[in-house]
């Protein structure tokens, strides 16, 4: 069931339709999501750090009275730390989990541009064994002569520590335990 | 008048639920052998008022069975049945026929014909061994018969020689519209029976100003010329029995046309009584009520009631919402399109209750019945509200530093109401526990039967509140305890007279409040826990090793183990091991603990403590490094300062406090979260001392902050559960704290002293793995 609604937020089953697309930097290469997964785009705010969390799970924030967890998509992917600063920006994103949807914020370098992809023009990723895990990509698309890599967020905000199944405790033991 | 009648098709359910409650309660209370027929009046009433609920709507299997049942209780009242255990098993078995269809038809229950056939067979066979003294005629469906024959014109009544004439004097008490009844409804049951002539006798209404108009003043005459028999009559006067003078006696076998009141008196059908003048008494109308015409909704009493007195709103309102509105055909709709048609219940507390365990059958609507105080409180402080807004209006429109102190007062006010607010808010989700408590007679008297056992069930403190929430989600808990207490822990009859105990065992249901928690104790005096066959099992399951030591408390506490279950036999009821674990997760669930106390020989005591809502919680801030987190006052004990002399340390690494005459593990919650810490010296920083799940732990904090009223908010709807975090809240300037849960960092900290002493060697080098994606 989860997959079919991804498929049709995607459009994955219509070819030649054209999606909006929502950019932004990370360490240089310009990844993109579906426009209409964005909820908002609101700048780096202090957050309420979740113990015993891996530190790509920055914390939580108050989104109007919800409370919304944050991601670094840097850490995530086990890029290199990067200090915040004035381009720093909060991606808050919708998520689809299970049967239910999940709203989460992530951390990026920037946002760049919005485009307009058609779904034949996204090719399959190759699998190039980079720090990034083949999982997250839904494909590469050619955008004013760029790559722009279109991530698969159902996928990135539903694996790992993300996941709704509840990991046993011990086996995030060893994380707590780090310092 | 266009009558909505899915809204009143759903007032007779509810109504239907509640009488099958109580009657459900009555026959339980019901003692074999015995004559009461006050009790078993009520038990017909019930069914009779579900019958004739069922006909308006031509729910014609449920007036069928209805009947039938009916039938075995009038033959009950009139004494031709002794009440036999057989007996009651057999009406109590109706009563879940009867919900059953009545479930089925509101389309949440599937009906087995079969079940219903079964016990309608099995009230038919009773009612064929009395055979011989049967009287009621099988087709006398009061309110679902329409009229047999053709309306005889009024002023030439077809007499036929095996017609009666009977003279009825119906003087009702004042109090009779009430209890939800209506003449007009009596005196058209008594049409279908023949032709029937009302006097009204306008007597004693009193003078206008004087007049209250909920109460009957008038009484009646009737001549009745019918072929009916006293019983027929008596059974249509059966719902105000009590609440009348009522004469009904056999003028004679055949009428004289001289009997009947001038034709010219009887010609307009009906006439209005007019309004008593001082010097007019008495004044006497004449009323004649036509045979029941489906199109023609006879309304005279009630539209007589409502033109005689000019009813302000706040009246009707008050008759609407007198415990015992029974809203019954027709005259629903003057009812229920009066200006207060509001679905509130004076809080008649056991009505309440009653009316409570209606709705649970009604879940998917989730509605709760509203005792009109509290709403009542609620408007009076929305009001305070606007009064308020208004002045710190005032305030603004025209502010200079002078009237400074005026927005002091006027936010201090603001803050007063909004707190007010709140609490009333609060208070309408509170249902009386009762609600949950009233189905276990059923429950017990069904189970102690089935397994031969005697059992006594004692229930107190039914009226405390709790939110309906933690109601709802605590019954299956409770259920699984009381099962727990028949089952394990009360003994057979024999056991308990071997063991000098009283033959009936005894379990008790208490609920009170204590300190801002409920406290729910299910205590039974039977066999208790055995402390060795627990502790036998744990080993052979390998939960402890044998050479350890443990106290009483631990020892209890393994019965909430997962897999372990001290019955040698195993029942359809429980001793399968599973319960006891999922009822501790989900009491935790809520916020709640439950811990046990047992004497071997005497019986065992269960104590839930719950939260009273779900929704708020009395915190104490704390500062842990630079990250404020949130505790429940609840679940503090107290809070030191560390005198660095009674900190020992334990096996190396574990730090206890000695703290009076007990030991006190010590909890690092920097070193726990992984967080940077302001200080690392005990004595910098303050200990408090928390209690979860009945052991005390103290938690080492930087600083205490203040105290306040916490929101809760869900972490997990945007990203799940965190072990020893049970939500999060939004402080004052917008920021997150996370609401610790003492529980949870417990068994955190348990685990990671476990996993210290077991796995200490390899932990520096298996933390990479998670952190890999």
């Amino acid at each position: 069931m989860a997959t079919q609604a991804r498929n049709e937020m995607n459009g994955i089953e219509h070819n030649s339709m054209t999606n909006k697309y929502l950019t932004f930097v990370l360490a240089t290469e310009e990844y993109a999501v579906d426009i209409l997964r964005v909820q908002e785009i609101k700048g780096w705010s202090k957050v309420t750090p979740i113990p015993n969390t891996p530190d790509y799970i920055r914390g939580v924030i108050n989104l109007r009275g919800t409370i919304v967890p944050i991601i670094d998509l840097r850490l995530r992917f086990s890029l290199d730390r990067l200090d915040y600063g004035q381009t720093t920006v909060v991606v808050v994103v919708k998520v689809v989990s299970g049967s239910r949807e999940r709203i989460m914020g992530i951390v990026v370098d920037a946002v760049s541009d919005v485009y307009d992809v058609a779904e034949n023009e996204i090719k399959p990723p190759p699998d190039f064994g980079s720090v990034i895990s083949m999982k997250f990509i839904r494909g590469l698309a050619t955008v004013n002569e760029k790559m722009v890599i279109i991530l698969d967020i159902d996928r990135l905000l539903n694996s790992g520590e993300l996941a709704i199944v509840e990991q046993h405790l011990t086996e995030r033991m060893p994380a707590a335990m780090m310092n | 008048m266009a009558i909505d009648m899915t809204e009143v098709q759903q007032l007779f359910y509810e109504e239907s639920y509640e009488g099958l409650d109580n009657m459900e309660s009555i026959l339980l209370d019901l003692e074999v052998g015995t004559m009461d027929k006050e009790i078993t009046n009520s038990i017909f009433r019930v069914v009779h008022s579900i019958k004739g609920g069922a006909g308006i709507f031509k729910f014609d299997r449920v007036v069928t069975f209805a009947h039938v049942a009916e039938t075995l209780l009038d033959e009950m009242r009139n004494g031709q049945h002794v009440v036999t255990q057989h007996l009651i098993d057999l009406l109590l078995n109706s009563v879940d026929v009867l919900r059953m269809m009545l479930g089925s038809l509101q389309g949440e229950k599937t009906l087995i014909i079969k079940e219903v056939e079964a016990c309608q067979h099995q009230l038919e066979a009773v009612l064929k061994k009395n055979q011989e003294i049967k009287t009621t005629s099988p087709e006398v469906s009061p309110v679902a018969a329409t009229p047999a024959e053709p309306p005889p014109p009024p002023s030439l009544p077809v007499v036929t020689n095996s017609q009666k004439i009977w003279n009825i004097h119906f003087k009702p008490y004042p109090s009779l519209l009430k209890t939800g009844n209506d003449p007009l409804n009596l005196f058209r049951e008594l049409s279908n029976l023949g032709e029937l002539t009302v006097t009204v006798d306008t007597r004693n209404l009193p003078d206008f100003k004087e007049l209250v108009a909920e109460n009957c003043y008038l009484a009646w005459e009737l001549n009745l010329c019918s072929s009916a028999e006293l019983n027929e009559i008596q059974e249509i006067f059966e719902w105000v029995e009590g609440d009348c003078d009522l004469k009904i006696t056999l003028t004679s076998e055949s009428v004289p046309v001289s009997d009947r009141p001038p034709a010219s008196e009887l010609s307009g059908g009906v006439t209005e009584s007019t309004p008593p003048e001082p010097d007019g008494r008495p004044t006497i109308a004449t009323v004649e009520i036509p045979p029941l015409v489906a199109s023609e909704p006879p309304q005279v009493v009630a539209a007589t009631v409502h033109e005689q007195i000019p009813t302000p709103p706040q009246d009707s309102l008050k008759i609407e919402s007198s415990p015992v509105v029974t809203i019954q055909e027709e005259n629903a709709s003057v009812l229920a399109t009066s200006p207060a048609k509001v679905q509130i219940k004076e809080s008649s507390s056991e009505k309440n209750n009653l009316s409570n365990t209606g709705q649970q059958h009604n879940s998917e609507t989730s509605s709760i019945r509203v005792g009109i105080d509290k709403i009542d409180a609620l408007i009076n402080m929305v009001g305070e509200l606007v009064i308020t807004q208004s002045m710190l209006d005032q305030v603004g429109q025209s502010f200079d530093a002078a009237r400074i102190i005026q927005l002091r007062d006027g936010l201090a006010q603001l803050e007063r109401n909004t707190r007010e607010l709140q609490e009333s808010v609060m208070r309408i989700r509170m249902l009386p526990i009762g609600f949950s408590f009233n189905r276990f007679p059923r429950l017990v008297h069904d189970l102690s039967s089935q397994l031969g056992k005697k059992v006594e069930l004692k229930l107190s403190g039914e009226h405390t509140e709790l939110d309906k929430t933690v109601l709802e989600k605590m019954s299956d808990p409770l259920v699984h305890l009381v099962r727990n207490a028949l089952d394990h822990g009360i003994e057979m009859p024999a056991q308990r007279l071997a063991a000098g105990k009283p033959e009936v065992g005894m379990l008790k249901l208490h609920a009170f409040h204590q300190s801002g928690s409920i406290i729910i104790q299910i205590s039974d005096d039977g066999a208790g826990i055995d402390t060795d066959k627990v502790l036998q099992k744990a080993r052979n399951l390998g939960l402890i090793h044998s050479e350890e030591n443990l106290t009483e408390e631990q020892l209890y506490e393994l019965i909430f183990h997962p897999g372990l279950s001290t019955a040698t036999q195993v029942s359809d009821l429980s001793g399968r091991g599973v319960g006891m674990d999922v009822v501790r997760r989900n009491i935790r669930a809520l916020g709640g603990t439950i811990d046990v106390k047992s004497k071997r020989g005497k019986g065992s005591t269960f104590n839930i403590r719950l939260p009273l809502t779900l929704a708020i919680l009395d915190g104490q801030l704390v500062r842990i490094g630079h990250d404020i987190y949130i505790l429940s006052l609840l679940s503090i004990i107290e809070s030191l300062r560390v005198n660095p002399k009674y900190v020992n340390a334990l096996a190396g690494r574990a730090e206890v406090y000695k703290l009076r005459d007990e030991y006190i593990p010590i909890l690092r919650l920097y070193e726990l979260f992984d967080i940077p810490a302001t200080t690392t010296k005990l004595e910098e920083g303050l200990l408090v001392i928390v209690e979860g799940d009945g052991q005390k732990i103290g938690l080492f904090v930087d600083e205490l902050l203040s105290q306040q009223q916490i929101v809760i908010k869900s972490l997990e709807s945007n990203y799940k559960q965190i072990q020893g975090v049970s939500g999060a809240t939004i402080l004052g300037d917008g920021n997150v704290a996370l609401i610790l849960d003492v529980a949870g960092i417990i068994q955190l900290f348990h685990h990671r002293t476990n996993y210290l002493t077991r796995h200490h060697s390899i932990i520096s080098s298996s933390h990479v793995a998670t952190m890999t994606i």
